[in-house]
């Protein structure tokens, strides 16, 4: 019988397999931040081990560093201790480490893919959940725990069940308009923030072979918030486009002998998943959520929705919960919401191409008054590309903040956050109560709703904006 | 690693689905870089709220949580556990897991044990009616048992294993490497490495 894209991937990194016993799984990638890894590597410490392949190991700083006076030291005292430790960790375990102020630092996820460190068919783990944006290459990515960062560390392989697979099946056009981020908020709010849990998903039909890879990459990130570990597309030439030239691509006669391989990467015909979603991508739209967890989203043209019309108990109160805590009242218009802060950044939406579609909308226009809008890279690269393409003059003349490279205000850990009762407009992945400041209300949005957003204060897609001639 | 066979005490009831791990431990409390303290933020946001079943007297002393579905949502932050064992909680009983938690659980000792959300409502009426009730997770014979509730619970086979035989998994690993270098000898060359 066939077998699955995750399926092969598995499969070609089983160190060890014993009945009764998880399989022992071979670790390609390991990506480490300030984060998860202290607890990780003091462990190694106390048990005489060290860092197995620190060749195949890559630490970063992304969480705690701020996004403004970087030539100054870190002002939190906590936050620098976390990335002190980082640094003085690496060095004495010998795994290399992009600190602020290097041209490769950036947000884990972002880094990794656009150095070329992300191939199809490897195994890459994080101690971080959104390790599934490397999915997006055909990789089987999920984030992990710190005792699993020590494992990997003292190691090079996990011990592991088998995960369950899921085809989402997106088929169609994609609107005008509607981008990657409307296809997974609306996935997410059709399966439910626990609608994946145990499987690896593959996202796959045709919508999703039109999208770039960043677009991809938008999409995989997100499986988490659908209570998946991870999320899959097969590579293809789009997929071997981006990757040929980058600093750790093969080269030459190497190059061809991968791209044989991985093209053997895809789902067989006669593979079967355990579970299948299918959606429209012609009847999708832009996507926002209203409530306190990924899942409670609606289209843009929807209204706040009512605990009345729950479909049960469990559900009422949760809906209830959500709307007292972001002070939103039932059958409100999702456009007549005015934020106060508009978020454009993470390591969902803080590419090049996310930047871009941000400034198209905000390119002759103005951040409304009553909104202050900040604009993150999501790496060191990214932020220099958008400065050559010029995109830092279109938000700084609209009135935006042009940051620094780094996770900011996706989880306020730096000086980033929203104020208790502030409510933010933000291209990240998660709108759970406080993750952007304790008290702060979030939207989750695309790049282009963010934009159109930040213009006219209130929720918006670039097709409410009076065009520009 | 402590082993654990099966474990007594009092329990609360936290009548809340969708618990993810911001609410279980908020960002602003990852920044220490050892594995104790993190009892202060358990639940921090909602302790702030004098109301909160955390906070009741009666509750001061449990070491049991049961909860709504799909506990544990969210980040892959192990902080989470520690926060839950640091405040002293040695288990957690809910009709679902999400996998990182669960997985993070296992490592570190606190035992997830999934029942039937049936049998988390009768634990919640009992414990609510008598907040001295005495609550067993039972390992070894994969039961819950409270008054007179006796339901079993689902835990996976080998965590289970070891979390009675209280062993440690790199250890286990490490058992193997001879394994793990063959397999390195075989990996394709176009492998990429970071240096
Ligand atoms: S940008 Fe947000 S979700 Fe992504 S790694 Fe950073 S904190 Fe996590």
């Amino acid at each position: 019988m066939g077998r699955t894209l995750a399926e092969k991937v598995w499969e070609s990194h089983v160190v060890r397999r014993f009945e009764g016993e998880p399989d022992l799984l071979y670790i390609d990638l390991h990506l480490v931040h300030e984060v998860t890894s202290p607890q990780a590597f003091d462990g190694l410490r106390l048990s005489g081990r060290g860092v197995r392949r620190t060749d195949l190991t890559l630490a970063t700083e992304d969480h705690n560093i701020p996004t403004i006076n970087i030539d100054q030291p870190i002002a939190d005292p906590i936050s620098r201790a976390q990335v002190e430790a980082l640094r003085t960790n690496c060095a004495e375990f010998g795994v290399p480490l992009y600190s602020l102020g290097n041209v490769e630092q950036g947000i884990v996820h972002v880094v990794g893919p656009q150095l070329g460190l992300t191939q199809p068919g490897m195994t890459v783990v994080c101690g971080d959940s959104h390790t599934s944006t490397h999915g997006a290459f055909g990789a089987l990515a999920f984030g992990i725990g710190t005792s699993e960062v020590e494992h990997v560390l003292a190691t090079q392989t996990l011990p592991l069940k088998p995960f369950k697979t899921m085809a989402i099946t997106v088929e169609g056009d994609l609107p005008t308009g509607v981008t990657a981020k409307d296809v997974i908020l609306a996935v997410i709010a059709k399966i439910g923030t626990g609608g994946g849990q145990g499987y690896v998903l593959e996202y796959r039909g045709s919508a999703i072979e039109a999208l770039s890879i960043e677009g991809r990459m938008t999409i995989c990130n997100m499986s988490i918030e659908a209570g998946a570990r991870a999320g899959m597309i097969a590579p293809d030439d789009t997929t071997f486009e981006y990757l040929n030239g980058r600093d750790h691509a093969p080269k030459e006669a190497e190059w061809d002998v991968a791209v044989e391989y991985w093209r053997t990467l895809r789902t067989d015909d006669d593979a079967t998943f355990d579970a299948e979603v299918v959606l429209d991508a012609s009847a999708l739209s832009p996507f926002v959520t209203w409530g306190t967890n990924p899942g409670q989203g609606l289209p843009l043209s929807g209204s706040v929705p009512s605990p009345a019309n729950a479909a049960d108990e469990g559900e009422r109160a949760a809906i209830a919960h959500a709307l007292e805590y972001m002070g939103l009242t039932p059958g409100m218009p999702l456009r007549d919401i005015a934020v106060d802060t508009v978020f454009v950044g993470s390591c969902t939406n803080g590419r090049i191409e996310d930047l871009r579609a941000v400034a198209e909308v905000l390119k002759g226009r103005a951040v409304a008054p009553s909104v202050r809008m900040l604009i993150v890279p999501g790496s060191v690269r990214v932020r220099h590309q958008a400065q050559e393409e010029g995109l830092d003059e279109i938000f700084i003349a609209a009135g935006a903040e042009w940051r620094e490279a780094g996770c900011s205000m996706c989880l306020a850990m730096n000086p980033d956050k929203l104020a208790p009762g502030e409510r933010s407009a933000s291209t990240s992945n998660r709108n759970f109560e406080g993750r952007q400041g304790p008290g702060g209300r979030t939207h989750l949005v695309s790049p282009a709703v963010a934009a159109a957003t930040a213009v006219t204060g209130h929720l918006a897609a670039p097709s409410d904006l009076v065009s520009i001639v | 690693m402590e082993s654990f066979v099966r474990h007594t005490g009092t329990a609360l009831p936290l009548r809340r689905s969708n618990v993810d791990t911001d609410q279980i431990i908020p960002a602003e409390y990852l920044k220490r870089i050892t594995r104790h303290g993190f009892e202060d933020g358990l639940f921090a946001a909602w302790r702030k709220d004098p109301g909160f079943v955390l906070n009741q007297p009666h509750h001061a002393d449990v070491s049991i949580l049961v909860a709504g579905p799909d506990f544990g949502t969210g980040s892959s932050r192990e902080h989470a556990v520690w926060a839950l064992q640091n405040y002293g909680f040695k288990a957690v009983l809910s009709s679902r897991f999400a996998d990182i938690f669960r997985g993070n659980s296992g490592k570190g000792g606190l035992l997830t044990a999934q029942v039937d959300q049936s049998v988390i409502e009768a634990l919640w009426t009992a414990i609510e009616a008598n907040p001295d009730l005495e609550v067993t997770v039972d390992l070894e014979e994969r039961e819950v048992r409270a008054g007179s509730i006796v339901a079993p619970i689902d835990v996976d086979d080998y965590v289970r294993w070891r979390l009675m035989e209280g062993l440690d998994d790199i250890g286990i690993t490490l058992a193997h490497v001879d394994a793990i270098s063959t397999f390195e000898s075989n990996r394709p060359s176009f492998m990429p490495k970071t240096a």
